[in-house]
């Protein structure tokens, strides 16, 4: 046990680590170069608000029910049982951060389908109100013995979702899809040039996800009450268990980026840089509810699909006119339904879950447990974020002024800005972004 | 006196200083610009979104010559910066009525 709590130190630093700095990094490099720092500030500021959440209420609302965490079987729990975490014992609390730190990464998950665009304000009005509307209950839902966990367990399997592909990512998808519908597009999309600024901070981001996404997904190990009760199957259940959750993480995550890199040679001529760096987080969010369902081919199969998917999707918000800045719907909502519905194909009864998906002879049991997650992770998420988002844009309203994103958002919300290209000369490149980035400096420099 | 401006490939741009340094010319204005001529630039996809890059990055030179010199420095320009693929750039000539050297105050050919 003692070799697991400090498993869990660690796991729990790991998933810290995705959202500040991994995820601001990833995020950041891909907007333009004036407005990087609101970027990266959209997911260090959703951390500290979503980690005051959780403990005064979110863990209550999530894990909470008959008040000592063994949920209750309804859609919501209260938050006012466990409330500061009240009742919840000390050898607890690292449990507590561990769910914590995903809560904060879902919600600044979804910043970047707004990104260049919003009031910092406005955001963080919002964090603390779509935790506790959409984040908390599906949790409660899916983990925390909420309503959905009780319906499914009635059939003879029930949905696997090991780390998150429902309640972390198709939740983040689809609040990410609304919020980009009703904020709407940024000045100028699909007329001006908007392409990523810092492809390097974007790489380096995409790694640090991926070292952390070992915390996110290993550190999600649940044991058997067979497990709790006897030590020698602790250990094993723990050691047999991690290993094939860190491997398929990996395996995954390699097939994915493969795939990406592929599909982009087939379609535009040339491997990129950033499909790399979306391919790696493309297989990571598909391998993420089922890293512990699948074997050695599932996983290979789970990252291909998700690689080659959300390669083609990621296009598509150009079809349709849809400015999700930073793809969230193309990545993390494609990924985590293909992830999610992968399961009821390929989940073999030999990997730690213990389900037959269809390729497996369990026939479409598990296939319909998966989709009905997911079904229920996207109407309630869905409905309740366009009330929110309606909410706040008819209040405080959403957007900055179009002259302060033209300008630049850093300068206008921060008065700051990322770069200084003005001490000396020679060292600015010749591109036009960083033309425009001369004179977004200038401007801020005079405001 | 006349002025030759350049504007050429950057990766072109050692080559052209070291053959005006042995031709003799002792000093240049060099600044990093950016345009785009027949070839109209090139294009970038970033996760499937083509973007239209209209400016490509040039070097441009600028050197004040007595007239004598200056068919001599077009010509080292011109043979050192071809690579015969499109974008190689522009030399062109205009007059140039005084030049003075601010720190002798000395003028025209005395200050090249």
């Amino acid at each position: 046990m003692d070799g697991y709590y400090a498993f869990m130190l660690v796991a729990t630093a790991l998933v810290l680590m995705m959202t500040v700095p991994a995820l601001a990094l990833f995020y950041g490099g891909m907007t333009r170069s004036k407005s990087v720092l609101n970027m990266m500030m959209m997911s260090y500021a959703a951390f500290a608000v979503a980690a005051i959440v959780f403990v005064l209420w979110g863990w209550s609302m999530g894990w909470g029910g008959d008040g000592a965490g063994n949920g209750n079987g309804k859609l919501i729990a209260n938050p006012f049982d466990m409330f500061g975490l009240d009742g919840v014992s000390h050898i607890n609390y690292i449990y507590v951060v561990f769910q914590l730190t995903f809560a904060a990464i879902t919600v600044a998950l979804i910043s970047g389908a707004i990104a260049d665009r919003v009031k910092l304000v406005s955001w963080i009005v919002f964090v603390p109100v779509w935790l506790t509307a959409c984040y908390f209950p599906i949790a409660h839902n899916v983990w925390g013995g909420g309503w959905l966990a009780g319906q499914l367990a009635k059939g003879s399997t029930f949905a696997q979702d090991y780390a998150g592909g429902t309640v972390v990512h198709i939740n983040a998808g689809v609040a990410g899809l609304v919020l980009a519908l009703v904020i709407g597009k940024r000045v100028g999309f699909m007329k001006e040039p908007m392409k990523p600024h810092n492809l390097t901070l974007t790489m380096i981001g995409a790694g640090l996800l991926w070292f952390g996404w070992y915390g996110f997904n290993v550190g999600s190990i649940v044991f058997t009450p067979d497990s709790l009760a006897d030590p020698a199957a602790f250990s094993e259940q723990f050691q047999g268990e991690t290993g094939v959750t860190f491997l398929n993480t990996t395996i995954a995550t390699c097939a994915a980026m493969l795939a990406w890199l592929i599909i982009e040679r087939i379609l535009h001529g040339k491997a990129t840089s950033l499909g790399a760096a979306s391919g790696i987080v493309a297989g990571l969010v598909a391998i993420t509810p089922a890293c512990g369902a699948v074997s050695l081919v599932g996983a290979i199969v789970v990252g291909a699909v998700a690689g080659g998917a959300c390669a083609a999707a990621v296009g598509l918000k150009f079809k349709v006119g849809m400015d999700d800045s930073l793809d969230v719907v193309g990545v993390h909502l494609v990924g985590g339904l293909v992830g999610t519905l992968l399961i009821g194909l390929v989940s073999t009864s030999s990997a730690p879950g213990g389900i037959d998906g269809l390729f497996y002879g369990g026939g479409f049991s598990s296939l319909g447990d998966q989709a009905l997650a997911a079904l229920f992770t996207i109407v309630w998420t869905g409905v309740l974020t366009t009330v929110i988002a309606f909410a706040i844009k008819y209040t405080i309203g959403w957007r900055v002024s179009a002259e302060a994103e033209v300008e630049g958002i850093d300068s206008d919300q921060h008065g700051e800005s990322a770069y200084d290209l003005h001490s000396g000369l020679g060292g600015g490149s010749s591109s036009p972004s960083s033309v425009l980035a001369k004179s977004t400096v200038t401007e801020g420099a005079n405001a | 006196m006349k002025l030759v401006t350049a504007v050429i490939k950057p990766h072109k741009w050692e080559d052209v200083r070291e053959a005006l340094e042995t031709f003799g010319v002792t000093g240049m204005t060099v600044s990093e610009v950016s345009g785009y001529g027949r070839q109209k630039g090139h294009t970038e996809v970033y996760r499937g979104a083509e973007y239209d890059i209209a400016l490509v990055p040039k070097i441009r030179i600028e050197i004040v010559v007595d007239d004598e010199d200056a068919e001599d420095v077009v010509g080292i320009v011109v043979k050192t910066a071809q690579t015969g693929r499109i974008g190689d750039g522009k030399v062109w000539v205009s007059p140039v009525d005084t030049v003075v050297r601010v720190r002798t105050g000395d003028r025209d050919s005395a200050a090249i």
